[in-house]
């Protein structure tokens, strides 16, 4: 009889809708070892499949099996950078735990939780033993301290390289420090993290925007570097182009998040930066940015908090967890249901946002079926706070400014799977090359560039010398 | 961190500083800004690059204390540095020979269209400037401005320092008299911007003006500073921060500013601003 996956222990949801500390505890060491015990340590291990970093999971998850947790870490820390984040933030029932044999009954090895135990263990007993440089092979500078850049300066770092990496906000992280908030991903694991990189001896450079503060052609021209790998992400957001959007207490969810995450404005008036967060939030969209801004929206005192998505619940996009998180708290769903406007009163604040209902015909291109408004059918849901949430698009900052780098229609860097662009020496990966997706596979991306840069950088060396 | 090399008070409320920042002034031109960030609880603070020496990598920071975040920069001094600084942001004015150029500043915003007025100067262009104020007190860079000017003309509300009146005044007289205006640039509060708009719209004399929404990054990421220019929303950090001023809703960009005002009374009450310690 195959035993159950251990629980997660949480935060009651009572008691996190009105904190902002984690809301996942993480395993104590007995049910880490107890969880690693159901992995059959199968041969053929096509969990390792699932994982876009191709961490050894069967070997990781032995070694804390065998209670050998530094081993464990070191195991995962070959392949993966950010494995505190990575067992967190990925959404492992559609990678590694997808592919685990035990999956049939929706019962696999619990391999992000234990990832997750591992790499915490690693923070709180690191060693501090690091190996010494070795002799630079090379200087190469990365744009973007997001997971795809970190992650590439990681892997150079490791192979010898001189790595800078260049930021354009004030904190290294990305997403993982202005978007993904606190109660998910605390900000010190982060930090952590990325101060591990930095004693690997990657430098990192913040309130250094390439396109403005200087170009790539200067990077390569006038600093001496020998390759650029771009790592800008999805930052640009959207709106709807619906009546209203412009209203005071309209929110972009990126700026709803930054306000609060990166800026603490949940610790106001002892940060100062000021967020508004009415009685009643309308979020528009149900990805992990929308379950993360209505999440954040009740944490804030919000007393109804709604997610407005055009399709069905089968359609939602974000992770199962976080969606099975926003319920237990009270997130109120609104499917097929669309906006179509949003009112405001005389002073220019939000009144309400007028919806309307969708059913589900054909399906698009997209294979998912396409939402078409039921006529008539439109209401309007008293809020006071609008945050869209319906995605993001590429930062033109870069692309602008960099003549011959390749963009398709969208504005993405165009880049092949090992990173390389149209542009001699520039490399690129993760979302800025494939829209908005995951911490993962941006991180995936700035391993392949890493490899591709490494053999890039040494071939060119080699016909200089020959 | 960027060392503060200098500062000099221009007005009880309005504060310079020079400020150790290499990498911004050897590429920072006409029309763009900065976002520094004083410490780390504080806000990000967008200011326009009044003055920048690519020698000794210094730029010019000129700010009006209106709130807590920039009257807690102002208790800053020679000496002491600022946490973050990042630039240049936004597009640099568009500089060309155009003929005749007026440069219209109020209140705070005559340190923006110093750096464009002297750069049209150069460029060969008639400059005439209108600087006004509320009053003598708050005048700021009258010499500066008057070096770089063909004419200055100065008006403040209660007539303590030139003339008594608005800054559109002169421009009006300058456009009854026949001079041949190529192009206007004004900067300084939303509501004069508006108004010297509506001056040139009727005559057809191209407007440009310099808007300040509330922003966050700075680098087109939140969507906070959207101004709806033409009747298409514009992120005035990339796509600006100058745009067409006969194409700009004023209205909007006022209601926008006021965003925070609740809050930030708040923040006064609660003395947390540490400008009340
Ligand atoms: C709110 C939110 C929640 C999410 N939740 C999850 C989740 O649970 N699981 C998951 O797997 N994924 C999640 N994602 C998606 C995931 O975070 C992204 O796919 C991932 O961060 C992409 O990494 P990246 O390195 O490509 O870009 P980013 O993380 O966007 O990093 C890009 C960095 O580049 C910097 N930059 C941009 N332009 C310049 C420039 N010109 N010069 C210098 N620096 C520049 C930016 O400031 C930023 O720091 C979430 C995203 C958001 C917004
Ligand atoms: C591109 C740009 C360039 C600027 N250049 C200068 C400059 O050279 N010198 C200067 O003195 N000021 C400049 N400003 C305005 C300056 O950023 C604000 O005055 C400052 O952020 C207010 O901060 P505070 O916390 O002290 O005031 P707060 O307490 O935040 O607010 C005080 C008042 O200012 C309004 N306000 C808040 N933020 C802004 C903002 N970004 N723009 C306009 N009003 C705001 C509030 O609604 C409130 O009415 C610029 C703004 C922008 C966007
Ligand atoms: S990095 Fe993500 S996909 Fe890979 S093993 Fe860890 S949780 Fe699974
Ligand atoms: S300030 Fe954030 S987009 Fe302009």
């Amino acid at each position: 009889m195959p035993s159950l996956r251990h629980k997660m222990p949480e935060q009651s949801a009572e008691k996190r809708r009105s904190n902002f500390s984690e809301v996942a505890l993480g395993y104590t060491a007995d049910t880490a070892q107890a969880e690693a015990s159901r992995c059959l340590q199968c041969k053929t291990s096509p969990c390792r499949q699932g994982c876009p970093v191709e961490v050894n999971i069967p070997a990781f998850i032995k070694h804390i099996k065998d209670g050998q947790m530094d081993a464990a870490i070191q195991e995962i820390k070959h392949k993966n950078n950010l494995p505190a984040v990575c067992g967190r933030v990925c959404p492992q029932e559609n990678q590694c735990e997808k592919h685990c044999v035990l999956a049939k009954r929706g019962q696999s090895v619990a391999i992000g939780r234990l990832e997750r135990f591992a790499a915490d263990h690693g923070q709180t007993h690191d060693n501090g033993a690091h190996p010494a440089l070795k002799e630079s092979l090379g200087k190469v500078a990365v744009i973007g301290a997001g997971p795809a850049g970190l992650t590439a300066a990681g892997d150079l770092a490791g192979l010898g390289y001189q790595v800078t990496v260049y930021e354009a906000l004030h904190a290294p992280g990305g997403v993982l420090i202005y978007g993904i908030p606190e109660f998910r991903l605390p900000k010190d694991i982060v930090r952590k993290e990325i101060d591990s990189l930095k004693q690997k001896g990657v430098t990192i450079e913040v309130n250094a925007i390439a396109g403005k503060t200087f170009t790539i052609d200067e990077l390569i021209s006038e600093q001496g570097f020998d390759a650029v790998f771009i790592g800008t992400g999805a930052g640009l957001p959207h709106f709807m182009d619906i009546p209203g959007e412009n209203l005071n207490g309209v929110y972009s969810a990126n700026e709803f998040l930054t306000r609060v995450n990166l800026m603490k404005a949940y610790q106001f008036p002892a940060t100062a930066t000021p967020v508004h967060v009415g009685k009643n939030v309308a979020v528009v969209g149900a990805g992990n940015v929308a379950m993360d801004a209505a999440r954040t929206s009740l944490r804030l005192g919000a007393e109804n908090v709604y997610i407005v998505y055009r399709r069905s619940e089968d359609e939602i996009p974000a992770r199962s967890e976080e969606l099975e998180h926003a319920k237990e708290e009270g997130i109120q769903f609104h499917l097929l249901t669309a906006p179509v406007k949003i009112n405001g009163n005389d002073k220019n604040w939000v009144t309400s946002l007028e919806c309307i209902r969708m059913q589900l015909g054909e399906p698009d291109q997209s294979g998912r079926r396409r939402p078409l408004p039921l006529e008539g059918s439109n209401f309007e849901l008293p809020v006071d706070t609008v945050i869209m949430a319906i995605g993001q698009g590429p930062n033109p900052l870069v692309q602008q400014t960099t003549p011959g780098l390749a963009v398709n229609k969208h504005g993405n860097i165009t880049a092949d799977e090992a990173g390389f662009t149209s542009k001699e020496g520039v490399f690129a990966g993760g979302d800025i090359v494939t829209g908005a997706a995951t911490v993962i596979l941006a991180m995936g991306a700035g391993k392949k560039a890493a490899a591709a840069i490494h053999d890039y950088v040494q071939g060119k060396k080699a016909r200089n010398h020959g | 961190m960027y060392p503060i090399l200098e500062k000099r008070e221009l007005s009880p409320s309005v504060k310079l500083f020079v400020v150790q920042a290499p990498a911004i002034a050897k590429k920072c031109q006409p029309g763009q800004f900065i976002i520094l960030r004083m410490d780390e609880a504080g806000e990000r603070i967008p200011l326009t690059i009044a003055d920048f020496n690519r020698q000794k990598g210094t730029i010019t920071l000129i700010f009006q204390e209106v709130g807590c975040s920039t009257r807690h920069l102002g208790r800053l001094g020679a000496g002491d540095s600022i946490l973050d600084v990042a630039g240049p942001l936004g597009q640099a004015t568009h500089i060309e020979k155009f003929g005749t150029v007026v440069c219209i500043g109020g209140g705070i915003g005559v340190a923006p269209v110093y750096p464009i007025a002297r750069a049209y100067h150069e460029a060969g262009n008639k400059v005439i400037s209108i600087i006004g104020a509320r009053n003598a007190e708050l005048l700021i860079m009258e010499d500066e401005m008057r070096q770089v000017s063909e004419s200055l003309h100065i008006t403040t509300d209660d007539g303590s320092k030139g003339r008594k009146g608005l800054v559109i005044d002169p421009l009006k007289e300058l456009i009854a008299a026949g001079e041949d205006i190529r192009l206007v640039m004004a900067i300084g509060p939303v509501i004069m911007m508006k108004s010297v708009a509506e001056v040139t719209r009727p005559h057809s004399i191209k407007t440009l003006v310099s808007l300040n929404p509330i922003m966050v990054d700075g680098t087109g990421m939140c969507g906070g500073c959207r101004v709806s220019v033409a009747n298409k929303n514009k992120f005035a950090c990339v796509d600006g921060p100058e745009f067409d001023g006969h194409e700009v809703d004023f209205v909007g960009l006022m209601a926008r500013q006021r965003m925070y005002h609740e809050a930030e009374r708040i923040e006064r009450e609660a003395g947390s601003c540490s400008c009340h310690h």
